[in-house]
């Protein structure tokens, strides 16, 4: 572990990779790929591959009246290196320290605020209190137990982070997975966005003081985590999706339990709607607040829903395919204004679409393997033990040792429910990683905080905060 | 000294009333909104967990009361006792029941009937603010000063529109005392409609709102909004200070249901029929029943709105309430006189 590996910056001998193609990107050239990176503000004139990036082109969320407050604060450039304004004196400020331990920072986000009453002039956020170190971690443990690893970082969706790290880890093996482990990892993950947007429109309810949405987000949410436990064993940090394929097949009668879970969280969706969409202190507490716009929004990185709120077309499952998710049909929701409102009505259409692909995998559920046949990966099927002595190698070393991935380095990014998560690769051959980088979808969101919440009043930022969704498992790692 | 004894015994009376409806309020609250979220809230102390509110007080008051170092202390440990008493005041010249007569003596159910009534309640429920800001300012912290300046900032615009709305009820029954606003609405329309007050329905409307602004509750719960400013004003308070408020805010909140009806619902008007006694009790049902309505109406509004921010009440304040109530005494005062009068024209 003392010398560095090959492929580190200066090393002339460093391999060169081929950039890691994928099934989806083949017959793509550079230059339309590159497009999917573009941007359109919803609203404005639809370029021609905006039609092409979608099922039914990019769809606009109920369009609305221009809003005065939003024409505010829309182009308000935030200066978050901390300029002196010399209109205001300086005692008449106060600072205050949101967090870490405060009822609506989601975990032990701090944030730094300069206020003057209460209208808050400065913002910084201030994280770290939940590091954990899973990227240094991930260096000691075998590639067979990173994904226990990762599960942790991103509590609310802890089957996407599994399933990016194990396509991380497929792309330098090289290893084929069956359809049906694909199509199980896109139900699994489909349905863990759908379980993370149901906690996020519950804590939004709560943060902006409807205390009932929250306990009817996790009422529904029950029905998808209750669907978890029976495929996976457990109600999070699941270790499901692995190098290879999935844990486990789905159990008998899946089909049925999905279906009704979609029914109870159908029915929930109408509930939250009756509640909150047409209600005017909703309206009044969402709409213009904690503005972002689209170039913003790619200065900072932000990414998901944040980032299709603001109009800017780009969603990993359409924009980089994986795990065949491109055979299903699917829109990507887009917003207008890039405020608290649009957050929520694009993660509320979000999880229709979920459930849109959910209901396809459940008519197109491919029969097959659910982990692929390499036995240097997966382990054998237990009763190949007792036949077999090339088996029971197999399962010694996968268990002992671990699989070993050939040197080289690779990145992949999956869409979790906050955004782009990303997991760059280097590893040097042996079995446990060389290094692991995370790029997580709440750390570049809670950069983008001071952007949304400089001049606005203690209310909209909690407001704003509540609809980022930020995950400080995530952020801090 | 026959007239002391009665006023002390009523004092008593409706002292230990006010604390026993506190504590079936707070436990009915946890219980309503739970079953609205699909819990079951306290059932543990007692039958269906009635006692769980003795139980949280009594654990309040055996807790420390902490005073924290950069208090003003004198202000600190006033401000409770500040906020529960003008909440014990204005339940005095609440009428409960009908007057009972017993040896030829007519016993009002209300410890005391003021002809100036209705300004009384105003004034009271007005100082309940002053509790609220000194708590605030008094605790030197962040979070409760702000909080303080919200409560200020709520009080002037709601308490205005408060009182423009009772301003056509007092015009309407002729009286500021609360006694004769309800007798005065004991008759009836076509023999059957009871002649409450409701039908005056913008003030009605601008009450209630002003109302939950006046007790601090969802959605106008600003001052102490939990997700924002920790806990508001009683973020520095523990123990029984802390329970003080708390005691306050449900007693304000019985206070101003059982005002409502007073105002609006003709108090303890209703058919009353039987033996004496029965037609003792009778009205006290009435008026209890009213006013549980009203308070489960508080707890329902909990259960479903979001919160407003500071600066959209103040703007719904001064920019609806207000005009809308000053409107509307304009018309109640025309429908006044031609019910005196006449039409001019006749």
């Amino acid at each position: 572990m003392s010398e560095t590996p090959h492929n580190v910056e200066g090393d002339t001998e460093a391999p060169v990779l081929e950039p890691p193609i994928q099934a989806a990107d083949e017959g793509l050239d550079a230059v339309e790929r590159r497009r999917a990176h573009d941007i359109w503000v919803a609203g404005t004139e639809e370029p021609d591959w905006v039609a092409g990036s979608t099922d039914e082109g990019a769809q606009e969320l109920l369009p609305r009246d221009i809003d005065p407050a939003v024409e505010v604060q829309r182009g308000l450039v935030v200066d978050d290196d901390y300029l002196e304004e010399p209109t205001v004196i300086e005692d008449e400020r106060q600072i205050i320290n949101m967090g870490p331990q405060h009822p609506a920072t989601h975990g032990v986000l701090r944030l730094h605020m300069e206020l003057e009453g209460e209208t808050v002039r400065r913002v910084k956020p201030i994280i770290g209190y939940l590091h954990t170190g899973m990227e240094k971690t991930a260096e000691t443990l075998s590639y067979m137990q990173g994904s226990t690893n990762v599960t942790r970082m991103d509590y609310l969706s802890p089957l996407n982070n599994e399933l990016c790290y194990s396509l991380v880890v497929e792309q330098l093996l090289g290893v084929e997975i069956p359809p049906r482990a694909q199509a199980i990892r896109v139900l699994m993950t489909e349905l863990n966005r759908i379980a993370s947007h149901l906690i996020w429109v519950a804590t939004f309810g709560m943060d902006i003081g409807a205390l009932s949405m929250m306990i009817y987000g996790f009422r529904e949410r029950e029905a998808i985590l209750a669907f978890f436990e029976k495929v996976t064993g457990l109600r999070m940090n699941h270790n499901y999706i692995r190098p290879g394929g999935v844990a486990a097949d789905l159990p008998a009668g899946w089909e049925e339990d999905v279906e009704e879970a979609l029914d109870i969280v159908r029915a929930g969706l109408t509930d939250y709607e009756d509640l909150l969409n047409g209600n005017p202190i909703f309206l009044d507490r969402t709409q213009g607040v904690g503005i972002i716009t689209p170039e913003e929004a790619q200065a900072y990185g932000a990414t998901g829903p944040i980032a299709r709120a603001a109009g800017v077309n780009f969603d990993l499952r359409k924009a980089f395919p994986y795990s065949g998710i491109e055979q299903y049909e699917f829109d990507v929701p887009l917003g207008k204004y890039g405020d608290t409102h649009d957050r929520y009505l694009v993660r509320m259409e979000e999880i229709r679409q979920s459930m849109r692909i959910v209901e396809q995998i459940l008519e197109t559920m491919p029969p097959g393997d659910y982990r692929t046949e390499d036995r240097k990966v997966t382990p054998p099927p237990r009763k190949r033990i007792d036949e077999s002595m090339e088996a029971l190698i197999h399962h010694f070393k996968i268990f002992s040792e671990g699989f070993k991935v050939p040197p080289g380095e690779a990145y992949q990014a999956v869409e979790s429910p906050r955004g782009e998560l990303g997991m760059y690769l280097v590893a040097k051959g042996g079995s446990k990683p060389w290094r692991l980088h995370v790029r997580t979808p709440s750390f570049a969101t809670v950069q983008a905080l001071p952007v949304m919440m400089t001049d606005l009043i203690i209310p909209d930022v909690i407001a704003t905060l509540a609809s980022l969704d930020p995950v400080l498992g995530d952020v801090d790692r | 000294m026959e007239d002391f004894i009665v006023a002390a015994v009523k004092t008593v009376i409706a002292f230990a009333l006010l604390f026993t409806v506190v504590l079936i309020l707070v436990w009915a609250e946890r219980r309503i909104v739970a079953f609205m979220q699909n819990r079951l809230g306290p059932t543990r102390a007692g039958p269906l967990g009635i006692l769980q509110t003795l139980a949280d007080g009594l654990k309040l008051i055996f807790k420390e009361s902490m005073t924290p170092d950069r208090v003003e202390v004198w202000l600190y440990l006033a401000a409770p006792i500040m906020a529960l008493v003008p909440a014990l005041l204005i339940f005095l010249v609440v009428p409960i029941g009908a007057p009972i007569t017993i040896g030829g003596t007519e016993y009002t159910l209300q410890v005391t009937d003021l002809n100036v009534g209705v300004l009384y309640v105003l004034a009271m429920s007005s100082m309940a603010v002053y509790a609220i800001a000194l708590a605030g300012w008094s605790s030197g912290s962040k979070y409760p000063l702000i909080g303080s300046v919200r409560s200020a900032a709520q009080m002037i615009s709601y308490e205005a529109a408060m009182g423009l709305a009772l301003v056509p009820v007092i015009m309407f029954n002729g009286t500021t005392s609360l006694a004769g606003i309800v007798e005065a609405q004991g008759a009836t329309y076509f023999g059957f409609l009871p002649a409450w007050n409701i039908v005056l329905l913008p003030s009605f409307v601008v009450f209630v709102i002003a109302m939950f602004a006046e007790t601090n509750r969802a959605p106008f719960d600003l001052v102490e909004a939990e997700q924002e400013i920790v806990g508001g004003f009683h973020t520095e308070y523990s123990g029984f200070r802390f329970a003080l408020f708390f005691l306050a805010e449900y007693i304000n909140l019985f206070n101003m249901s059982a005002l409502t009806v007073v105002f609006f619902f003709g108090g303890w008007q209703g058919p009353v029929f039987g033996p004496t006694v029965v037609q003792w009790i009778l009205p006290v049902i009435y008026f209890f029943a009213k006013t549980f309505a009203i308070v489960f109406l508080f707890i329902w509004v909990r259960g479903t709105l979001p919160r407003l921010r500071y600066d959209q009440l103040m703007s719904f304040g001064w920019k609806r309430l207000i005009p809308v109530s000053l409107a509307w005494i304009i018309l109640a005062m025309i429908a006044v006189g031609i019910r005196r009068f006449g039409l001019p024209w006749a």
